[in-house]
């Protein structure tokens, strides 16, 4: 008993429980992380692709996707267990579906094929197999698993380039006639509002639409010609023989990966990872990049950072340095405190009804009057999707900016007021630049909160598929009515919503990788200009 | 009230003292002249409490004056009342006036932000704002609007030789005032506060962090800083008040007790309290 009771008080005890606390959690973060990257980063690996051949002669060619035991009903402990492969076979408008479960007892031989190819293609996935002949319309240009192959790569540069182009012209030169158009068609809206139906102007307004209606057509002639500059197709063939033909333009990538050595591979998976940060989804996001995702995510946290920040520190001003304390400011504080603890699709709610039904309702009503009833503003936009969460989060910069002013000594307020500075001026040159790191910490929680938030977004602003990015070349610039793409909801609505999830699957964790990047790149811009002030307001000991 | 500071009556030691400087011959041309800071008929409260009662007090131009008692005697709460430092406070509250060549400080016009330009103060905990030196020194410069780079400078470099820390400091003037040891710190809040020219100089206890060493060197600089500047001090160090100042007072409970000229109370004061806390048998 009294051994115990000294061996309680040493403390030995509690520092064995803090430390196993700690490793507690270390284990589940590092778990999680582990499964994610481990799900995540295979993806772009390029993989041996395999040719089976079942009992029955059929033969499955593909990657392997996954291999687990056969649950066998009934058999009670450890038996000759039976396994089966998960084997993504691609080739989806062939066989209708990617993956397929092959039982390995069934297979009688197994072949890694040399010039075996794995292609990515602008539709229907993936396609595993070989090129059996290039074609320009009628005329074979190559025959042959070989010669094919070669042609269809040295022809693969010239579908990049045509795709770019016709790109560029649907999203530039389309893109400004469709605008313009757009606007045209609102200035006329707008003088029928005014009661002018004809006259000079509606007549000038006309003839600039016919002209724009003129360019527009060349452009999709020159689009056509474009497209038209490449007309080389490719037959595929699959390992059990059957035969698709498509455009080269279709194809993006070809790869032999049994023949590639590793170094290849790791290009090669490069490659892969860079096309998906810089790329746009394809198939209903399932394939393809994460681009706009990004470019949404970054702009929307940073949107609220320029919001939150700036309001919670006033806030907090207020509050400590203004506010006569007693019971009246104790409550607010209790009540800012525990708005953190409100669902955040309460906040989404109400950034709907406020933000985007009665604000943008009345911008929409004041300014955008023509448009209506298309809302410009009154519906979800990026601007409305970054207020609601600067709400959410400024709670937390509230706390952390009050902290940091109660930690101020009253000493250097005291040396600026001595000095001849009013309050103001105090706070302005001294207690802010010293309140600085407190808030950048602050700015921190509320950034990774609102990178990984959804449930308030989805009903403010972002959509699974954006047409165009928040910032273009058209003016304004800054499109901050627009919807967007973002990376937590892109996470659910790919892993959730897409209908082909188990070849989403992969792009769900890889979202997800892409997201705590984010926020972790994010979080540390802030960690080291915060250390820096730091380091330039260090307090000295005497 | 206002009667009893503009004519002291011939009980106070304040009278005591203009009768005595009249008669020494040594210091003080400006014995004749009047007095720079008039304290009269002044009371303080924190709140419900009364921290100083009935205070008359007069601080002559260009000479040091130093307040010395036993701890929590109003000492501070004296001098931060000379420079409204007190308003910052919750609920006090004052009686009696203090007047700085005539004017009222606490008078109603009176703009608190100018007097704190004329009455600079040196707190016991130096203060460096986290900022560069140069940045701390030209503070109360850039709050009055000077921009000009070549002026800042120059008083900067002044301020700093009239704190005697320039040669000490002059190669790293852009570096973080919190590199400074915790002696030149405080000179360093001694040239912030001359940098803005102030009329007085209140410090309180501006050594009582600081080694001898370092004491010796802000005490010599007190002494050459009364040429030009008026100041008052706060000290617990006898010594201190005893080389230092011209004239001194003795608090006790929020209480003048006694104020003369220095030697007269070092030497041969007139009150019993006075004496026994001088020579430390006080308890
Ligand atoms: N902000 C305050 N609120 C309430 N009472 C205070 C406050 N500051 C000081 N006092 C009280 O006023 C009295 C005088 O304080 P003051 O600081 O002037 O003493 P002091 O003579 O400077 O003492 P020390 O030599 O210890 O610095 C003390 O009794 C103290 O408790
Ligand atoms: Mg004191």
């Amino acid at each position: 008993m009294r051994r115990l009771g000294r061996l309680l008080k040493g403390g030995e005890p509690f520092i064995w429980l803090t430390g196993s606390a700690l490793a507690f959690s270390l284990l589940m973060v590092a778990g999680l992380l582990f499964l994610i990257l481990r799900n995540g980063l295979g993806f772009f690996w390029p993989a041996d692709v395999w040719v089976f051949t079942l009992d029955d002669g059929s033969r499955i060619g593909g990657r392997i996707a996954a291999r687990e035991a056969i649950p066998e009903p009934g058999a009670k402990g450890p038996v000759h267990l039976k396994y089966r492969l998960k084997v993504k076979e691609g080739n989806r408008d062939v066989t209708g579906a990617d993956f397929v479960w092959v039982d390995e007892a069934k297979i009688v031989k197994r072949e890694r094929p040399a010039d075996m190819v794995a292609f990515e293609r602008r539709e229907w996935g993936d396609f595993y197999g070989w090129a059996k002949a290039v074609k320009d319309g009628e005329k074979v240009v190559a025959e042959g698993h070989g010669p094919a192959y070669r042609a269809l790569l040295s022809d693969l540069p010239k579908a990049r380039e045509v795709r770019d182009e016709a790109r560029r012209i649907e999203k530039d030169e389309i893109g400004s006639v469709n605008y313009a158009k757009e606007k045209l068609r609102l200035e006329l809206k707008r003088l029928e509002l005014h009661g002018v139906t004809s006259g000079p102007a509606v007549a000038k307004l006309k003839a600039r639409e016919d002209a724009l209606t003129a360019t527009y057509d060349e452009l999709v002639k020159k689009l056509d010609e474009v497209r038209s500059r490449l007309a080389t197709t490719v037959v595929l063939e699959t390992v059990d023989g059957k035969e698709k033909e498509v455009p080269v333009t279709q194809v993006l990538r070809a790869d032999r990966p049994n023949e590639m050595g590793l170094l290849a591979k790791a290009g090669r998976y490069l490659v892969g990872v860079w096309s998906f940060v810089s790329e746009d989804p394809r198939e209903s996001n399932t394939e393809g990049g994460v681009f706009p995702a990004i470019f949404g995510t970054v702009l929307m946290v940073m949107i609220m950072s320029l919001v939150v920040t700036p309001l919670g520190v006033l806030t907090a001003f207020y509050l400590r340095e203004y506010a006569v304390q007693g019971p009246v400011v104790s409550a607010v504080r209790i009540a800012v405190n525990n708005l953190a603890g409100v669902p955040s699709i309460v906040f989404g709610v109400f950034g709907l009804g406020f933000f985007v039904y009665f604000i943008g309702g009345s911008l929409d009503r004041l300014f955008f009057a023509e448009s209506l009833p298309t809302p410009t503003w009154g519906t979800g936009g990026i601007l409305w999707a970054s207020l609601t969460l600067s709400l959410l989060t400024v709670p937390v910069v509230i706390v952390a900016a009050e902290e940091g002013l109660a930690a101020i000594p009253r000493g250097m307020r005291e040396a600026s007021l001595a000095l001849g500075a009013t309050k103001f001026e105090t706070m302005w040159r001294v207690v802010l630049p010293a309140v600085m790191p407190s808030i950048l910490t602050g700015l921190i929680l509320a950034m990774a909160r609102a990178a990984g938030e959804v449930a308030p977004l989805m009903i403010t602003g972002v959509v699974k598929l954006a047409p165009a990015l928040p910032v273009d070349g058209y003016p304004p610039f800054l499109h901050f009515d627009r919807k967007f793409m973002h990376l937590g909801f892109h996470i659910f609505d790919v892993g959730f919503q897409s209908p082909n999830v188990d070849a989403a699957r992969p792009m769900v964790y890889n979202t997800t990788v892409l997201l705590l990047v984010i926020v972790v790149a994010l979080n540390l811009t802030a960690i080291v200009i915060r250390n820096r002030l730091r380091k330039k307001l260090r307090t000295s000991g005497i | 009230m206002e009667t009893a500071t503009m004519t002291p009556s011939p009980t106070t030691p304040t009278h005591a003292v203009s009768m005595d400087a009249r008669s020494a011959p040594a210091s003080a041309p400006a014995a004749d002249a009047p007095p720079l800071i008039e304290i009269g008929g002044f009371s303080f409260w924190y709140g419900p409490k009364q921290a100083l009662f009935d205070i008359d007090l007069r601080i002559r131009e260009r000479a040091v004056t130093a307040f010395i008692g036993p701890s929590g005697c109003g000492k501070s709460t004296l001098l931060r009342c000379l420079n409204r430092m007190n308003d910052l406070i919750d609920g006090v509250r004052v009686e009696g006036s203090v007047r700085v060549q005539g004017q009222d400080l606490y008078g109603p016009d009176v703009d608190v932000v100018d007097v704190r330009k004329r009455l600079g103060m040196v707190f016991q905990k130096s203060n460096p704002f986290p900022k560069s030196i140069f940045e701390n020194v030209v503070y109360g410069l850039r709050l009055q609007g000077v921009k000009n780079k070549g002026v800042l400078r120059d008083a900067c470099e002044k301020a700093l030789r009239g704190s005697a820390l320039w040669d000490e400091v002059k190669d790293r003037i852009e570096e973080s005032a919190l590199s400074l040891s915790g002696g030149q710190m405080q000179r360093l809040c001694i040239a912030r506060a001359l940098a803005v020219e102030p009329e007085v100089v209140l410090m309180d206890e501006p050594c009582s962090a600081l080694d001898p060493i370092a004491t010796a060197k802000i005490e010599e600089l007190i002494f050459q800083l009364k040429e030009r500047f008026t100041i008052v001090i706060v000290t617990h160090n006898m010594q201190q008040a005893a080389r230092v100042s011209d004239e001194t007072g003795f608090f006790m409970l929020g209480k003048l007790i006694e104020f003369d000229k220095t030697d007269v109370i070092f030497t041969r004061p007139k009150q019993k309290m006075t004496e026994d806390y001088i020579t430390g048998r006080f308890g």
